[in-house]
């Protein structure tokens, strides 16, 4: 079986501060892969330059075109890079407000990226960004209503559809739950894992939150200073952690 | 003649200024940079224009400047006897008799020809400038041709409004490339640009220039559900009778009273002197 996206040897350094350093992985079709780790880690750099936001300085990062099969990421022209960022790929940011249109009515934050692959048909467009809206529980009555007006776990939920509209096959997400209230994160890892489930999304999930990976990711990765220190099944890693950074992360939970 | 040189600008300012103009017709629609002077006028009252102009006119030329349609509105006056003063050279109010016309917020009605040059006035020449802020993403945009967010601001418009509700600076698509804004002419106007005149854009603020050669492709935005439709209001003109030409709404007096004429005034006062009379000519 072909990886879905495939990292060889990412380095990614600010100058002489190192983001991250020597990360390869594997992702296949329809796993959900978990990065945790603490703040500074490397995280969210890692995240980046597997997205294409971010150019690593070295390393690989292969992803299984529809088109073309396996292609290099970082060496493919801009134009191509965009193209999948807007098609096959999908970015789901912490704060909502980033990867949203504030000015812009929900149904066309919806909408945009149906547009921005060419739909030219109001009604269709329209008919799918309702759509949509329902799957991740917005009333349908809200189509018209700017994100301003919109509660933080309502951004959230339409960041996700925004970017789910055109049928990804990977989805990048940035600490998703970031500063929603705990009643609110559990509905919407609720509906994140449903939504998995249903479409046969891959993942890669970026969060600190350990509650999270459990629910969502397949496998785990821990990193700390930019160095990968374990990775395995999730169940594995925090239920038998061997690297004793790992062993202070899973501590650290309170429990209730 | 004056002390200034001719037009106004130094010669090395307007070949700099013709570079811009050339390399803008060989890609229509393209937002080319260009140093803009400071013009002895306020921003926003057409120092691009004039700056287009002063780089097309040559002493055999006559211009016609066009304020709103009108010929004789404060910009429209002062313009001309700018050129006037600064070029010596001939002016009309004709649109048949100019070769430059330099014009605000309308296209004449009289079909331009190929011997002439219509010059616009731009205010905000990036149409993508209210959807997205950032003039790096907007470039990036535009080279590699992601204009979805374009039909974003039509959506919104028929979402709101229940049709497009945009009816001037209504953004065209030129020869299936350059997304442009054709400066805040009525939607009315946006099927005769294509034309056989030549067509400068200058917007001096923003010091960006660009162009359409004779007979280019001007398609303009919409949606497969929702047309383009060039509409203008479903009245006669009150003086001329015209029913074809882009009206203006008069109010007359504070009793609800009000008159449509043409906004071309040229086009309205050479039609009731070859004898049309409209419903309200007194």
């Amino acid at each position: 079986m072909t990886p879905l996206l495939s990292a060889a040897g990412i380095r990614k350094t600010y100058g002489a501060h190192i983001g991250c350093t020597d990360v390869s992985f594997d992702l296949f079709p329809g796993e959900v892969m978990g990065i945790v780790g603490e703040s500074g880690s490397g995280k969210t750099t890692l995240l980046n330059c597997l997205a294409g936001h971010l150019a690593p300085d070295v390393g690989e990062v292969i992803f299984d075109t529809r088109a073309d099969g396996p292609r290099d990421t970082v060496r493919m022209s801009e134009p191509e890079r965009r193209m999948l960022a807007r098609t096959d790929w999908a970015f789901v940011h912490q704060h909502a407000p980033d990867g949203l249109r504030m000015n812009v009515s929900a149904g066309g934050n919806v909408g945009e990226r149906l547009m921005a692959v060419g739909a030219r048909n109001y009604s269709d467009i329209r008919q799918q960004a309702s759509d949509w809206l329902g799957r991740v529980e917005i009333a349908e009555d809200r189509i018209d209503d700017r994100p301003t007006t919109f509660s933080g776990g309502m951004q959230q939920r339409l960041q996700i559809a925004r970017n789910l509209v055109t049928a990804p096959r990977l989805v990048f997400m940035d600490e998703p739950t970031g500063g929603l209230d705990v009643s609110v994160q559990a509905r919407l890892l609720d509906l994140l894992r449903g939504l998995v489930r249903d479409m046969g999304l891959s993942a890669v999930i970026v969060t600190h939150d350990l509650a999270v990976v459990r629910l969502l990711a397949d496998r785990l990765m821990v990193m700390k200073d930019g160095h990968v220190t374990e990775t395995g099944l999730t169940d594995q890693v925090l239920d038998d952690p061997q690297a004793p950074y790992t062993q202070l992360l899973v501590s650290s939970v309170l429990q209730v | 003649m004056t002390d200034y040189n001719f037009a106004y600008l130094d010669e090395q300012t307007k070949r700099m200024i013709r570079r811009a103009i050339l390399k803008g017709l060989a890609i229509p629609g393209y937002q080319v940079p260009f140093a803009s002077r400071e013009m002895p006028m306020p921003y926003g009252w057409g120092t691009g224009g004039v700056q287009v102009s002063a780089a097309a006119l040559t002493p055999d030329d006559t211009l016609k400047v066009i304020d709103q349609g009108a010929d004789d509105t404060t910009n429209a006056v002062s313009i001309r006897a700018f050129f006037q003063r600064t070029a010596d050279i001939a002016t009309t109010t004709r649109t048949a008799d100019a070769t430059v016309i330099q014009t605000r917020h309308r296209i004449p009605e009289e079909p331009l020809r190929d011997d002439q040059i219509l010059v616009y006035q731009v205010p905000i020449p990036e149409p993508l400038r209210f959807l997205e802020p950032r003039e790096t993403e907007t470039r990036k945009m535009h080279s590699l041709e992601e204009y979805g967010l374009m039909h974003v601001k039509l959506y919104e418009d028929i979402a709101r409004h229940g049709h497009i509700a945009t009816a001037y600076a209504y953004p065209v698509r030129i020869e299936g490339r350059y997304v442009m804004d054709p400066s805040p002419i009525p939607k009315f106007d946006n099927p005769k640009m294509e034309m056989a005149a030549i067509q400068l854009f200058g917007a001096g603020r923003e010091q960006r220039i660009y162009a359409l050669p004779p007979y280019t492709k001007v398609v303009s935005l919409d949606f497969e559900d929702h047309p383009f439709d060039a509409s203008k209001a479903p009245h006669r003109c009150g003086l001329c009778g015209s029913e074809h030409s882009y009206l203006d709404e008069v109010i007359t007096d504070d009793a609800g009273g009000r008159m449509f004429v043409c906004s071309d005034t040229d086009y309205c006062e050479a039609r009731r002197a070859a004898g049309y009379v409209g419903r309200d000519a007194a």
